[in-house]
This record gives C-alpha cells, structure tokens and sequence, in this order.
C-alpha cells in the first residue's frame, strides 16, 4: 500500500499545476461570461500532450496513465471546470472506446489525430427519450451493401461542434433492445451530419453542448467500433472510463473552491477579525476538506486499478457519486462562507458552484451511480 | 551542432533567508526551481534545436536532489544530462563551482556553451564568464537573442545598459541568457513520462578533469565575513516648501551625504 506519488508524477502534477494557473485560470470567468469555447487552450493543451494523456506512444500520445489524466483533469477543474470536461469527454469517451475497441486501422487512423489534439473527440448516447434509460436508442443504422445509413439525433453532446470525430451508438436491430446496439465512428463533415440547437446551460458554460443530427447518413462499414451489436457493452464500459474522468472534475472543482475560500476568510473582517477565527468558519473547512481528500482517495483507486486492469466499473461509480456530491456541498459551503460577495461573480466559487451540479448528473446521474453500487452489492 | 547548457537548482523565492550564524543559505522547506535565466538559456538552445537540428545537453553541479532539475529539462526535451555530485564540491564558491563545471565541459565537445546570466541565489553573474576563461573560449554576456546560420557564425543580440549590442561570434563560444529572452516552454507530458526512463550520468571528481585542491569549500578564496538582511529604511522626511526652498534642502541632505 503506498499513497504517494511517484517522482514523475509530481513533475507532471508542478507541471500541470503551473499550466492551470498560468494559461486557464486567467480565462476561467471569461469563457463561462461569453459562454465561448476556449479553442485557444485546446491548441495550447495540444501541445505539450494534455490531450493525449492515457494514449501510448505508439498512437501519438504522451504514454501516461490514467492516474496523470485524472491529475490534469482535476488540476484544470480547479480552475476552470470548462476546461476539465472538454479534455475529460475528448479522452475518456472518444480516444478511450478507439482504443480499447478500435480496429488496427482505426487506430492508425484516429488516436494519432486526437492524442496530438489536432482533432477533438466527443460521444453520443443520449437521445431525447434515451437518458438514464440508454437502452431506448431510437437512431438506426440499416445496412446497405458496404454501408449503413444512419438516421436520428443525439442530443446534449460535448464538444460538439469543435469535435471532428464523434462516437456514436445506434440500432441495428431494434428487436433485439441492448443486444441490438452497435457503435460507429463518425467524422465531421459527412453528408447528412449536422448541429442541431446549443443548449444554454447553468454551468460549464464554454463547454460546448449541442445536439447531433443524422439524416440518411451514409457511413461505411469500416466506420462500425467493434463487432455488431455489442454497442451497448461499449458504451457502459466507456462511461466506466468515463466516471473516472468527470470524478476527477468534480474533485478539482471541490478543491479549487477550497482554494478560494481559505484565501478569502483570512482576508475577510467582521466584527473586528477575520472571519477565518470563527469555529463555525473552521468547522465548516475541515469538514469540505475532508469529504475532498476522501473524494481524491476515491478517484486515484479507481484510476489506480484501471491502471493496473483491475476491475474498477464500481470503484469509479463510488469515486464519481461521493466527488460529485461533495463538488456540490463544497462549493455551496464556499459560496456561503464567501457571504453576498460569493453570490456575485466578482468572486469565482459562484462560477464553481454552477459548474459543480453538472457532475451530479452527466455520465450516470448520482442514482445510477448508486444503481451500479448496490446491484454489485446484492448480486 | 552541440549545444551544452549549464543549469543550477534554486529556491523558489526572492526571498531568501539566510542562516545568521554560519551566513549561508536556509534551503529547507523552500521549493526548488531551475534558475529562471538558465531555464532561458535551455529555451534557447530548444528553440535552435527545432530551427537548425542540435544535440543538447544540460550540466549542474549540486546535491543529488539537484537530479530534479535534470528530469525537468529531459521533459523540456534535453538529450543528455550531466550531474557533477561529490562531496568534495561542497561548498564552492563561484570560482571552485566554475572551476569543477570546466573540468566536466573539457570532457564534452560542444560549440556553444550556454549558462544564465546569474542565480537568483547567489546572484554574482561570475560563473559564465569564468567557465570561459578557465576554458579559454570567447564569450558573451547579457544575450536577449541568438541566431545561428547553420555553419559556424551566431549572431547574438547583447543587452547592454544604454541599449543593444549585436554581436557575430564563431563556434565554439560561451554566453549567458538572460531569462527575458524568451518565454520556456512547458514541460511535456511524454517528455515527464521519459524522463525518468532515461539515464542521468552521475559524475564524481574522478570523472573529470581537475585538481582536487582546487575543489569545494578548499578551493574556494570567497569567505562569507557576514551576511545579514538589510534593515527597513526609515520614512522619508516631509517639507512643504516651495522650490527655491526645496532646492537648498536638497543639496544641504546631499551635501551632508557626503554626495556632493
Ligand atoms: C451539459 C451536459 C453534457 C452532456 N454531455 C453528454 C455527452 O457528451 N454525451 C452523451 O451521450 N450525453 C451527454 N449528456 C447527457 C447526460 O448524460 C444525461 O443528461 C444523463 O444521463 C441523464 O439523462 P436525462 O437527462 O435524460 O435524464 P433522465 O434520464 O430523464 O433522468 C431524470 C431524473 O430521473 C432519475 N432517474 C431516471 N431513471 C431512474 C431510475 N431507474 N431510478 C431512479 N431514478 C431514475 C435520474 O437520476 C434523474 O434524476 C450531457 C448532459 C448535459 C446536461
Ligand atoms: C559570497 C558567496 C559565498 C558562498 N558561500 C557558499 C557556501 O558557503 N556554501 C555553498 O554551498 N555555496 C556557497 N556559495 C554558492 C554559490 O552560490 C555557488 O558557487 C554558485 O554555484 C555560483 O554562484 P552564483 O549562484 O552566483 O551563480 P552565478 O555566477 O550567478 O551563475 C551564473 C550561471 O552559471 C551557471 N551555474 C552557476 N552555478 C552552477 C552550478 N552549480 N551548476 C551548473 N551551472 C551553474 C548557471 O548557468 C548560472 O545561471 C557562495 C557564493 C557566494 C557568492
């Protein structure tokens, strides 16, 4: 048993600490004020490998593991929860799924594109009548000859228009419910794909968030991620990666309001000293600290045993309900501790509070989360 | 073309503290940085890496915790790293440190030598220019830019007081950068994942090429008489007087400073 970071893991975390800091925060109020896509940070991420964290060298990526990709993504949340989910949808549920399920030349193709993040991933499970309940999938994919052609639309998908390579779920066989689901690789810019309306959202605001439209979409059967109807499988296992992920978003956003409200109650003076020397101001620190660092407990485990090909589908649905949670009950408590000021948004943690909810309901809501732990428990 | 960059581990602060009993520096607890002019001189021999090609390697002299910012220009992306750790280099001054660092450099071939202008620790600016002439090479101090025409010439931008400098100069030669020549890159996250896969070579006294007399806290002429933080200045003195008044003020203080 060893709780510490390697060496090379607190290189990249002084790394990715320093990069937070000095190119997202700086950003963080603006891009949720304008509700803007921070394509700048993207090509600066791209550079130095953020997009390709988990991705081996052999694909074009930085060779990491899932362990650094869950530190950026909480390092970058800190700051700007934005800027943790466009790397977290573009990682865990795009490269992720091309990886684990892609052909030899699927791989070729994608991973290198995306791990240099000269191309943006997103994913489409959720349709209107298909949330929680993925299994009612009403997009098609009839075959025709060397193709299928795709019919329906997704909706609430990140990185939406700024993506150029979407992992779609659609019916092959409806009769068959789950097992009649099949995965597919779709580019942007084919013919009968386009961007339904942007959802304007109380949170993750410059995340974009759109909904994907297929009419008679023809895509060649090259284009299928894995075998016929195994869809659904991939699609779970994904959202398995996937909670590790938004887990890590909702810890740095927990830990970045931290950040804020200790610096804020020293500053702060009423009644004659700072408000950081009332016990109810301390209580309520130790306490968000704690479920915070119990979160972080939650998270590293499940990326350490996905790491290390234990099974982690549990692990990861425990680490993102308790993370979840806890990004909204700490970023409540730092807005109250912050007073009326932490209402306004003169002050970030109002930003982090809106942002925070977002990861109580993305990716399996809190009840599914508490689906999957229970189901595990009484089988 | 073979580049060498010299660079130095740091504490993390303009503040320093420093022990009032034996003058030297208090290190614990303080985070520890590549010194930011030596971090612009490994940018620019990144930069002349990506533009002409190059061979680079990074050289410190230091405890062996000094092993980090080695790890560190690897994932800036430095092809070799050189840390000259023995007990006998302890406690050099900048001339027993240039001194070991030119032992080392004998032993490299390189035509361009690149060392920051000064530590923010011990703040001389001495240990470029002596590695050069322990080395007998040409140098250049205080370089804002640098460029290479791919044969033998570099023309180099000097920062001087009054103005700029532009300077050519042959392979091989020595400069120091300053750390506003440009803006280091980050880290990469391949090259952090490398990092420690790849070697450091460790080199003792016996590695290079010195007198060891000439070595650490022996070989070192500097000693530290005393060293204590400045005192606050006083506040200034307040006159509300028109100018013919102020003036004589002003050269009566002058005059009593002896500045005029
Ligand atoms: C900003 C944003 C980004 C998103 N990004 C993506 C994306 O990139 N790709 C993608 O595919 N999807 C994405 N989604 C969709 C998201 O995953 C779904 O919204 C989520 O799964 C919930 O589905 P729903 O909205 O249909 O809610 P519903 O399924 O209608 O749920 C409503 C409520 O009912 C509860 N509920 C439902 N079923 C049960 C049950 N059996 N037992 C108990 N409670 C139940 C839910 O927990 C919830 O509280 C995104 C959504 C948002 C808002
Ligand atoms: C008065 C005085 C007393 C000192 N006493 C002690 C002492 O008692 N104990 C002790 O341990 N140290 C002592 N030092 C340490 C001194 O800081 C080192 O010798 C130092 O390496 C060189 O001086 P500098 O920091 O001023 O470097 P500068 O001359 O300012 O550095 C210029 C450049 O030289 C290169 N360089 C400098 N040092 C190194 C290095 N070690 N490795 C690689 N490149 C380097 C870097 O590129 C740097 O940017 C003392 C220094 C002074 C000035």
């Amino acid at each position: 048993m060893n709780f510490s970071l390697t060496k090379e893991q607190e290189l990249f975390q002084q790394m990715i600490r320093d990069f937070a800091e000095n190119e997202v925060k700086p950003l963080a109020a603006e891009v949720d004020e304008q509700e803007r896509f921070p394509i700048e940070t993207v090509e600066k991420m791209a550079k130095i490998g953020i997009m390709g964290i988990p991705i081996p060298k052999q694909y074009g990526g930085a060779g990491g593991n899932n362990l650094m990709y869950s530190m950026a993504v909480e390092e970058l949340s800190a700051v700007c929860g934005t800027t943790g989910v466009i790397v977290s949808a573009h990682t865990s549920l795009c490269a992720a799924p091309i990886l684990e399920h892609g052909t030899e030349e699927q791989k070729q193709k994608y991973l290198p594109k995306l791990a240099s993040g000269e191309w943006i991933g997103a994913f489409g499970l959720t349709e209107p009548n298909a949330g929680t309940d993925a299994a009612g999938q009403q997009t098609t994919a009839v075959e025709d000859g060397d193709n299928y052609i795709i019919n329906g639309s997704k909706i609430f998908i990140t990185n939406a228009e700024y993506a150029h390579v979407y992992v779609i779920f659609a019916m092959t066989d409806k009769s068959q419910g789950t097992r009649g689901i099949t995965a597919f690789i779709i580019e942007k810019g084919t013919p009968g794909f386009s961007f339904g309306k942007k959802e304007k959202k109380m949170g993750i605001k410059g995340s974009a968030t759109n909904e994907l439209i297929f009419e008679n979409c023809v895509l060649p059967k090259t284009n299928m991620l894995g075998k016929l109807s195994k869809g659904f499988g991939i699609a779970m296992k994904t959202l398995d990666g996937g909670r590790i992920g938004i887990a890590a978003q909702a810890l740095g956003l927990a830990q970045g309001a931290i950040n804020e409200t200790v610096k804020y109650v020293k500053e702060r003076k009423q009644f004659g000293r700072a408000i950081s020397a009332f016990q109810n101001t301390q209580f309520q620190l130790a306490d968000m600290n704690t479920k915070t660092e119990a979160s972080r407990m939650l998270v590293r485990k499940a990326a350490y045993k996905k790491d290390n090909k234990i099974a982690y589908s549990v692990d990861a649905a425990m680490a993102k309900l308790y993370a979840a949670e806890t990004a909204m009950e700490v970023t409540n408590k730092a807005v109250q501790l912050h007073g009326g000021y932490g209402y306004t948004r003169e002050y970030p943690v109002e930003r982090m509070m809106r942002d925070a909810k977002i990861t109580e309901i993305y990716e399996g809501t809190s009840e599914v989360q508490r689906m999957v732990i229970s189901a595990n428990m009484l089988k | 073309m073979k580049i060498v960059v010299c660079i130095k581990q740091v504490p993390d602060t303009t503040e320093i503290k420093i022990d009032p009993k034996t003058g030297t520096l208090i290190r614990e607890g303080v985070p520890s940085i590549i010194n930011p002019d030596d971090k612009g001189g490994l940018e620019m021999a990144l930069q002349l890496k990506e533009e002409k090609g190059a061979h680079i390697t990074v050289i410190t002299m230091g405890p062996p915790q000094a092993d980090l910012i080695l790890r560190e220009a690897f994932a800036m992306g430095a092809d070799r790293a050189i840390h000259l750790t023995d007990r006998k280099f302890a406690g050099a001054d900048t001339l027993a440190t240039s001194y070991a660092l030119a032992g080392a450099l004998k032993k490299l071939d390189f035509d361009l030598l690149i060392t920051g202008r000064q530590a923010i620790d011990g703040d001389t600016a001495q240990v470029g220019p002596q590695i050069a002439e322990h080395l007998d090479l040409p140098q250049v101090s205080y370089l804002e830019d640098l460029k290479f025409d791919g044969e033998k010439t570099f023309t180099m931008k000097r920062h001087i007081e009054e103005g700029y400098q532009i300077l050519e100069v042959e392979a091989p030669c020595v400069v120091t950068v300053l750390s506003s020549a440009n803006t280091p890159r980050y880290m990469s996250v391949g090259g952090i994942v490398d990092a420690y896969q790849k070697e450091v070579e460790v080199w003792g006294k016996d590695q290079i090429d010195v007198d060891e007399t000439l070595l650490g806290l022996k070989g070192s002429p500097t000693s530290v008489h005393k060293a204590f933080a400045r005192g606050l200045k006083p506040a200034g003195e307040l006159y509300e007087v028109d100018t013919d008044e102020a003036v004589g003020i002003i050269i009566n203080k002058m005059k009593e400073k002896f500045i005029l």
